[in-house]
């Protein structure tokens, strides 16, 4: 196992060297990967299926028992993970699947308040049954949130969702990220995704960070934008479609 | 659920079916095609009362002997006079009092046991074995065993009627538990949570399913360990009644005393359905 040391050393949220992980003898999955994350960064993590996306995700996350691997890991104190289901617990109403493990007196205002923030303000004693998909995403949102983190995990968070609910995701992501400023690793297989929300965007390909993207788009970004459309051409090519491709990425 | 309470939330989502009722394939609006369809109000009654019909029917048409099964109206009566002249209304207490004990007794241990053998190998390792050899042996042939150690008294009987009622608890409380699916303990490790706080959010709730299965189990074999038990060796309860007037040879009494075991279970059952309902509002199966 990797050390997992909660305390920073250096000025990175996120400080990766080297990280190796694997599951079976044959083909390592991380092999020597290195990467930081500066603290309040958006950073996308693109790549093809398999490639290893989760496996790194879930090691900065402390989730990854069952692989095997070396390697220097550093991340926050406080550090939440969106998953791609809402992982929300049947059993218990959306206020409390918010406020779940949080101590103090104000935990159920700070709940509210978050809530009101994902735009469900008035849904606190809904089951999480009653409520969308994007609806749920939005909970799970919420309760990453409400626990201040330093470094948001989010793995393909808005995978499950249809593309209308997806792009009103992606408004709330941003507009979260900016009030909030954590650092944030989003997993995701959605190029435009990525170019939308990160400042910067990763590839992994063969256990490595292959490709590395910063996004200097000023303003909104308009995917129609050509200086846009040359980034997405880019990006399709580190993950090895052509220009050709771009219509089933 | 009622048929108003049905209505009342039809009517708060009304998007949600008109998306149904805008498809090309139009069918009756709210009708659910598969699964069994709405809750009938009073449902679980009807088998019963249906049998009490075909009792009754036959008794006053005289096919069925009346030395072989009073008829309904008989049983009611005598039921009647023994509660009237005080001889029912003891035994009942009694009869229902170790029931409620061992059942209270069973459920605790039950629950306990499964709460080790469910969150810890060890204890799992420790407890499982007897609990499972225990389920292997009838209470019936348990007894004289517990006759030598406890003797006739009051605790032998309510020891006999907890170990009945602790193999299911601990079967689908164990089962439910380990059934929980292992993305929520993910979730609580991200979250942090402390083992009191994943105990209680996590597992409990979660197992509360396969509990309430359980007690659903576990009500019924206490009762059938109380008939066991108050017909083996008894001076006072419901099948001490019954095993005298089955010396005199009083049908009646003994009808009296089994509809009375029926109406009891029955009772006890629906009582712990209800209970399901409410605590578990937040699952929808077809059940509802
Ligand atoms: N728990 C596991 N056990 C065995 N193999 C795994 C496990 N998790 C992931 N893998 C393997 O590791 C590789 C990378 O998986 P993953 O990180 O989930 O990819 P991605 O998220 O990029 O699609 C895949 O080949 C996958 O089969
Ligand atoms: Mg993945």
């Amino acid at each position: 196992m990797a050390t997992h040391a909660g305390g920073l050393t250096t000025a990175a949220s996120v400080r990766i060297r080297d990280l190796h992980r694997s599951f079976t003898d044959d083909r390592p999955v991380l092999a020597g990967l290195d990467l930081d994350i500066a603290p309040g960064e958006f950073v996308a993590l693109l790549g093809r299926s398999g490639s290893g996306k989760s496996t790194l995700l879930r090691a900065l996350a402390g989730l990854d028992q069952d692989a095997r691997g070396t390697g220097e890991i550093e991340v926050p104190e406080q550090v939440s993970v969106v998953f791609q289901d809402s992982r929300l617990l049947p059993w218990q109403r959306v206020l409390r699947n918010v406020v779940i493990g949080l101590a103090g007196p104000n935990a159920k205002a700070r709940g509210r308040e978050a809530l009101a923030e994902v735009g469900l303000a008035g849904r606190e004693r809904a089951w999480p049954r009653e409520l969308s998909g994007g609806e749920q995403q939005r909970v799970a949102l919420a309760r990453s949130l409400v626990r201040e983190p330093q470094l948001l995990l989010a793995d393909e968070p808005f995978g499950a969702l249809d593309a209308l609910t997806r792009i009103k995701m992606h408004g709330l992501l941003r507009a979260l990220y900016e009030r909030h400023q954590p650092a944030v690793l989003l997993v995701t297989h959605d190029v435009d995704e990525a170019i939308v929300l990160a400042d910067r965007v990763l590839v992994l390909d063969s256990g490595h960070v292959r490709t590395e993207r910063r996004i200097d788009l000023d303003g909104d970004r308009d995917p129609s934008d050509p200086r846009f459309a040359a980034i997405r051409t880019e990006l399709l090519a580190a993950l090895g479609l052509g220009a050709d491709h771009k219509e089933t990425a | 659920m009622t048929a108003v309470e049905v209505e009342a939330r039809r009517e708060a989502a009304p998007a949600e079916h008109d998306d149904t009722a805008g498809g090309r394939a139009s069918r009756p609006r709210g009708k659910r095609r598969l699964g069994p369809g709405k809750a009938i109000p009073f449902g679980y009654l009807i088998g019963p009362l249906l049998l009490l019909g075909v009792w009754s029917w036959g008794s006053a048409a005289g096919w069925i002997d009346p030395r072989v099964l009073t008829a309904p109206w008989t049983v009611a009566a005598t039921a009647w006079d023994l509660w009237e002249s005080g001889r029912l209304g003891p035994d009942l207490l009694v009869s229902t009092r170790r029931f409620a004990v061992g059942l209270a007794f069973g459920v605790a241990a039950g629950l306990a046991l499964a709460v080790v053998s469910g969150l810890s190998r060890w204890g799992e390792a420790i407890v499982d074995g007897p609990v499972q050899l225990k389920r292997s042996i009838p209470n019936l042939a348990l007894l004289p065993l517990l006759l030598l150690w406890f003797g006739i008294d009051e605790r032998m009987k309510i020891i006999t009627i907890a170990l009945g009622v602790l193999i299911p608890i601990y079967l689908h409380t164990h089962n439910g538990l380990r059934s929980i699916d292992g993305r929520y303990a993910e979730l609580a490790e991200t979250l942090r949570l402390k083992p009191a706080a994943f105990i209680g959010r996590v597992v409990l709730p979660g197992a509360l399913p396969g509990f309430f299965l359980g007690l659903r189990f576990a009500v019924t074999a206490s009762w059938l360990s109380l008939v066991v038990v108050e017909q083996v060796n008894a001076t006072s309860g419901i099948g001490y009644m019954m095993l005298l007037a089955g010396t005199y040879g009083q049908t009646d009494v003994i009808i009296v005393g089994l509809v009375l075991y029926g109406l009891l279970g029955l009772g006890s059952d629906a009582v712990v359905r209800l209970a399901q309902r409410r605590v578990l509002s937040w699952r929808r199966t077809l059940e509802d």
